[in-house]
């Protein structure tokens, strides 16, 4: 189990369209398991097409993507992954239990072993009692635990996050932050996390990875040498402005502060699947 | 437990509230019926004494009754020695509501297996949402004769006659539902579709799990619109069918005697009437107990 990784892309290149934008370019990655992978850079850089490529919610043009020895569609076949969106996308008709049951009733779970798995997950978020809420009854935050606990419910290998966070005030931001981080611990799951901010991507990680735009690859790797279990602290030593100022670097170096703004890869994924 | 310590202490309160609101609706209600009457009779009574003419439409008791006078029709005897005429409405109302029900059932179920099918294929779509819209332009009052002649003969004893004017409301009732499922059904959040991609749920469970309930808004919008319109296509689906039992018979017949009891007619009208507002609330109801909603998505 250690030495195989959880993740394995080789050569993996996105074209939308025919001679459309060029969203991934030959993008090798490997992660292993238990690692918290953060993808970095400005709009338009790929990354969030490069967690969907994992996904097997969109077919690289061309190159090689495994997921737990399997290619990926398989993988999305055997619900190897769960996946959390910016949007806690909460079914508004189903309360916060069904909602958190929602992938365990496609698996055919029997009701008795869902029910014990919603409570189990209600307590990993710290959400025992709202069970029977309705997801407009809570509050934005509230909102995407319920949206992590669904996507760890039925105990996948691998989380995917898309930039779940951005929606949050700093407050808030923070706070999850470190839950996620004890949830991650508590599950030993893998993480891989899309986000735009630099802070979060080094005070949650293992590795963050710096992609640039046009097109959009990988242009460098910080090894991420935090202590863990990371706290409120971390922030606070020098070790963490030194790791971000590496961060900012990388992302420099790549071009990665000109932000390309005139490419909607929302815009772009959401065509391509043909939603 | 912070959870239900604050559902305990809101109960009450809710519900005083609850309260308050259809109260408050009632009394709406209440006052805005008494600016209808108002209106009819004010103009009633201006008409008469400025004896406004409207080309041939003059104001008098004839084309214009009291609306007291409507209303104690009701509770006269139909005919000499009969039962009172809200009785015999009565019956007829019973009799239409079967026709507009049954109409009204059979267009939703088809209507929303139309949208079903149309969701699910672009190529279907294209090539049969015209003539699904054209259907709409076909006059009702021209086909409605033909639908009777055809389908009677082949209803079985219990279907004939009833049957076949269910045939014409559901015609009415089908379109709006399947236009407007078709929509609903579409209104589903891709990353919600994503979701359910990335869970390996079959295209069956996407339909019964995120796009049905998705689309439960816009199908009841047009439900409700169809409601009333599967009473109207059922009343008029009995005038060439010759059908006596129902309102649209009862119209006719009313009609008839129009010049020396005008209130029947009118009074027929009004239990048409409310025969429709019945079916609308049905489906309010019903809405209210299936469609679960934030506050600020509730129509």
């Amino acid at each position: 189990m250690s030495g195989h990784p959880v993740v394995a892309l080789a050569g993996v290149t996105k074209q939308f369209g025919k001679d459309g934008v060029t969203a991934l370019q030959e993008v090798d990655l490997e992660i292993r398991p238990g690692e918290f992978i953060s993808l970095i850079g400005p709009s338009g850089c790929g990354k969030s097409t490069l967690l969907r490529v994992v996904g097997d919610l969109i077919q690289p043009t061309s190159g090689t993507v495994e997921v737990n020895g399997k290619t990926a569609a398989r993988a999305r076949a055997d619900r190897d992954y769960g996946i959390v969106f910016q949007d806690a996308v909460l079914f508004e008709w189903r309360t916060v239990a069904k909602n958190i049951g929602l992938p365990l009733e496609l698996a055919g779970w029997s009701r008795e072993r869902r029910r014990e798995r919603v409570q189990e997950m209600l307590e990993l978020v710290e959400l025992t009692g709202f069970e029977s809420h309705h997801p407009w009854q809570l509050s934005g935050g509230m909102q995407q635990r319920v949206s992590i606990a669904r996507a760890l419910s039925f105990d996948p290998a691998l989380l995917l996050m898309d930039e779940p966070f951005g929606a949050l005030d700093e407050m808030t931001r923070e706070r999850l932050n470190l839950e996620l981080l004890r949830i991650w611990q508590a599950s030993g799951s893998t993480v891989i996390f899309v986000t735009h901010s630099i802070s979060e991507a080094v005070f949650l990680s293992t590795r963050v990875v710096v992609m640039s735009p046009r097109p959009g690859r990988i242009t460098g790797i910080v090894e991420i040498d935090l202590p863990q279990p990371r706290t409120g602290r971390t922030r606070e030593e020098p070790r963490f402005a030194e790791l971000i100022r590496d961060v900012r670097r990388t992302l420099r170096a790549g071009g990665g502060f000109e932000a390309d703004e005139d490419v909607d890869e929302e815009q772009l994924i959401v065509a391509e699947e043909g939603l | 437990m912070a959870a239900a310590t604050v559902a305990i202490h809101r109960a009450p309160a809710e519900r005083g509230a609850r309260v308050r609101a259809a109260v408050a609706q009632g009394a709406l209600f209440l006052a805005v019926l008494g600016g209808l009457w108002a209106l009819w009779e004010g103009f009633k009574w201006v008409g008469e004494a400025t004896e406004l003419r409207l080309g041939s439409f003059a104001v008098n008791d004839r084309t214009l009754p009291h609306v007291h006078d409507i209303v104690n029709t009701l509770f006269e005897p139909s005919r000499r020695n009969g039962p009172m005429l809200i009785e015999v409405l009565g019956d007829a109302a019973l009799f239409t509501a079967k026709e507009a029900a049954a109409g009204f059932l059979l267009g939703a179920v088809f209507g929303f297996t139309i949208a079903v099918v149309l969701a699910h294929s672009t190529l279907l779509q294209r090539g049969f949402l015209p003539y699904i819209v054209a259907s709409q332009t076909i006059p009702i009052l021209a086909v409605a004769p033909m639908v009777v002649v055809w389908v009677n003969p082949k209803l079985p004893e219990g279907l004939r006659d009833w049957g076949a004017v269910s045939l014409i409301a559901a015609f009415l009732t089908f379109f709006p539902v399947a236009i407007n499922t078709l929509r609903g059904l579409k209104s589903a959040d891709p990353r919600a579709l994503e979701l359910m991609r990335s869970y390996a749920g079959s295209t069956w469970s996407v339909l019964w799990k995120v796009r049905v309930p998705a689309s439960l808004p816009y199908l009841f919008a047009a439900l409700k619109v169809s409601a009333t319109a599967s009473v109207v296509g059922a009343i008029i689906g009995e005038l060439p069918a010759s059908i006596q039992d129902g309102l649209g018979g009862a119209i006719l017949n009313f009609n008839q005697y129009y010049a020396s009891a005008p209130t029947r007619l009118w009074a027929t009208n009004l239990v048409a009437a409310a025969l429709g507002i019945t079916f609308f609330l049905v489906v309010v109801a019903t809405e209210r107990a299936v469609v679960r909603r934030a506050p600020e998505h509730v129509a």
